[in-house]
């Protein structure tokens, strides 16, 4: 508590004309503790809680030809409140199976490339967190180095190794592995290609942080004890890294189940996700209320895994 | 929730501010004027020329019916027109303030206003047919000659079949290639019938295996590398197509043709948001696209052909020429256009065209 008081009067004391502000805020009930807490909260307020809730005003409402495309949900009628909410959207939903089965291929897609991209990022992130500490920072550079150029540039590039003449298709038919060209682009290959590579960093930084705080003396005593490395990785080692791997796993599962750009770009036409349902309620149809509980039916099927990680995080906490 | 809205309108209201006097903003498809038709604009008016680009006629609509779009000029399809007059979304042409307006080809303003009634909203802008793409000699090797440049390349599984490991592209847009379905199967290009929905859908399902892809631009590329041999496509782009193909000089042949059975035709409409911070400059504007010139540099350059008789003359003779860009009378008596649908058979359409593309 004290330490914390410290630092609140030097970063005040840096601030010109800080004595004064910092007296304003104290007057307001506003200490420091107030200040770096309202900040996130405003901004959580302000892009999340209200977008969500215009999103779920017009997902109640009802499409129209007017502008904008949908008809008011209350009106004032000689100081009568009237109220219209139309849950017929979400029922619409459960009518036709096509947004089941978006979901669950999204859902299924999202996961498959998470197990893959945890399956690749766990042994690169050991493997960093294990090198001699002056190349670490070299490693993870280069983890981080493709999002110096654009997301969207990164996935077109993929498009000119995938295609049918492209990079990887023309050296398999010079080597002679292959008579025909390979259709990769315009698959479901693709895309996981495509999200996996995307995302991986998102499961190598959060897996990098949690493996090099490690105490290698638990790996030293196992092996003391006799166990061989395959048991202290399994029984010592995996265990200790769950929060890394629940961390990364969120990181990429929840962007992919949303992702709209990669299976447009390299997925087929029979690529069904949630993204692209949306999408064509959205422009296809001119149908936002519809496009709209598409869009909050999709953010509980995401809160769902963060209530878990919650549970598991404070599980954790709790035992040590 | 309301500071909000009115913190948005305070700052719509001081980004129209700065634009109040010499500017107008302008929102166009992608590649769709000459390379000096705004630069010329500029030097005749003195009026500063903001351009924006989209790709597509949904996009447009989105903000169209979002409202305060800040744009002064933008170019939706006729049909995208009708049912965004219909919300209010443009405010009516003053015809008299356009001296130029006289140029324009009575025929085609009369085709217009099937869906926008006494050219009330809208003035032609280009026009367009969606058509086969091909590349000459892959298709030539595969199939017949007779069945070149029919929509038989695409609705036909048999010869649809013979295409596949060559590649066929098909727009991404249910209402453009529905419409010609329809109208390969015999039947009413604007039908709302359940029963002749159904009848395209099977049509479509029964080629589906064949079609590697649904994209709106991708096959402009695709076609001009050799990665596909056959697009529905939209005749300038295919044109555009046909132009990289050349310059890169790989030996691809590339043809473009309004299908013998008929095709759609299209007309992109300038029209003005009632919301336009400038709608004077606007209207400057298209008068300007009216003058002769000016509309035939741009056909030159995009290969789109121009509703406007006066400039006729002064178009290329390779463009004028060119049966996939100014059909034919025998063609044109074929060309249909399309009207806009009820929003019931939007989602109707719209259904069927994921089941045709997914399976599901």
């Amino acid at each position: 508590m004290s330490m914390f008081a410290h630092t609140e009067t030097n970063a005040r004391s840096r601030l010109p004309g800080g004595k004064a502000l910092g007296g304003l805020l104290q007057r307001l009930g506003l200490g420091g503790r107030g200040l770096v807490i309202a900040i996130p909260t405003l901004w959580l307020l302000l892009f999340f809680l209200i977008p969500f809730l215009v999103v779920a005003k017009i997902s109640l409402s009802e499409a129209a030809i007017a502008r904008p495309p949908y008809l008011p949900i209350w009106e004032w009628d000689d100081g009568l409140l009237n109220i219209n909410l139309n849950f017929g959207n979400y029922l619409f939903l459960l009518e036709d199976p096509l947004y089941l089965s978006a979901y669950l291929e999204s859902i299924k897609i999202a996961g498959i490339s998470t197990l893959i991209a945890l399956l690749i990022g766990y042994p690169m992130a050991y493997l960093i967190a294990r090198s001699p500490e002056n190349q670490r920072n070299i490693l993870l550079m280069l983890v981080v180095l493709p999002f110096w150029t654009s997301f969207l540039l990164r996935v077109y590039a993929w498009i000119g190794f995938l295609k049918a003449n492209g990079i990887i298709n023309n050296f398999l038919l010079w080597t002679g592995i292959i008579d025909e060209p390979l259709i990769m682009l315009q698959t479901d290959f693709a895309v996981y290609v495509g999200i996996v590579y995307s995302y991986l960093p998102f499961m190598i930084l959060p897996l990098y942080a949690n493996l090099v705080k490690l105490d290698q003396s638990y790996i030293e005593a196992s092996a003391d004890l006799g166990a061989r490395p395959v048991t202290t990785f399994l029984t010592v080692t995996l265990p200790l890294s769950a929060s890394g791997i629940i961390a990364g796993c969120m990181l990429v599962f929840i962007p992919a189940v949303g992702e709209f750009v990669i299976p447009a770009l390299l997925g087929g036409p029979d690529t069904l996700m949630i993204g692209r349902v949306l999408w064509d309620e959205f422009f296809s149809n001119r149908d936002w209320p519809i496009a709209s509980a598409v869009a909050i039916v999709m953010l509980f099927v995401l809160v769902i895994p963060i209530m878990m990680l919650r549970k598991a995080q404070a599980v954790e906490e709790g035992a040590s | 929730m309301k500071t909000l809205a009115t913190m948005c309108s305070v700052m719509a209201l001081t980004a129209g501010a700065a634009s109040a006097e010499g500017e107008l903003n302008v929102y166009h498809w992608s590649d769709y004027v000459a390379e000096d038709t705004i630069e010329k604009f500029e030097a005749e008016t003195g009026i500063k020329v903001n351009y924006d680009v989209y790709d597509s006629n949904e996009v447009l609509e989105a903000k169209m019916l979002t409202g305060s779009s800040g744009y002064d000029v933008v170019v939706p399809s006729v049909e995208f027109l009708a049912r965004q007059a219909q919300a209010g979304v443009y405010s009516e042409i003053d015809k008299a303030a356009l001296s130029n307006y006289g140029n324009l080809d009575p025929e085609i303003m009369k085709v217009v206003a099937v869906n926008d009634p006494d050219n009330t909203y809208g003035v032609p802008y280009m026009m367009y047919t969606t058509g086969l793409g091909y590349n000459t000699d892959m298709v030539s090797e595969r199939i017949d000659e007779d069945k070149i440049g029919s929509w038989d390349m695409v609705f036909d599984p048999e010869t649809a079949a013979k295409l596949a490991d060559c590649g066929i592209a098909v727009l991404d847009s249910p209402s453009e290639i529905m419409a010609p379905a329809l109208h390969y199967l015999g039947l009413d290009p604007n039908s709302e019938d359940k029963g002749d929905l159904e009848k395209a859908t099977e049509l479509m399902l029964s080629v589906r295996p064949h079609i590697r892809y649904f994209h709106s631009s991708q096959y402009i590329n695709d076609l001009a590398n050799g990665d596909i041999c056959v697009a529905v496509g939209y005749s300038g782009d295919v044109l555009q197509a046909r132009d990289r193909a050349d310059e890169a000089g790989q030996g691809i042949n590339l043809t473009y043709a309004i299908p013998k059975e008929g095709g759609q035709v299209g007309f992109d409409m300038m029209a003005i948001p009632d919301d336009a911070p400038n709608p004077e400059n606007a209207l400057k504007f298209i008068d300007f696209i009216l003058q002769p010139e000016i509309a035939a540099d741009i056909s030159n350059y995009v290969y789109f052909a121009n509703p406007n008789t006066a400039a006729t003359e002064f178009v290329a003779d390779e463009v004028k020429n060119d049966p996939g860009i100014y059909p034919s009378d025998e063609i044109r008596s074929k060309l249909f256009s399309i009207k806009p649908h009820t929003p019931r058979y939007d989602r109707s359409l719209t259904r069927a065209w994921t089941t045709i593309k997914t399976g599901k």
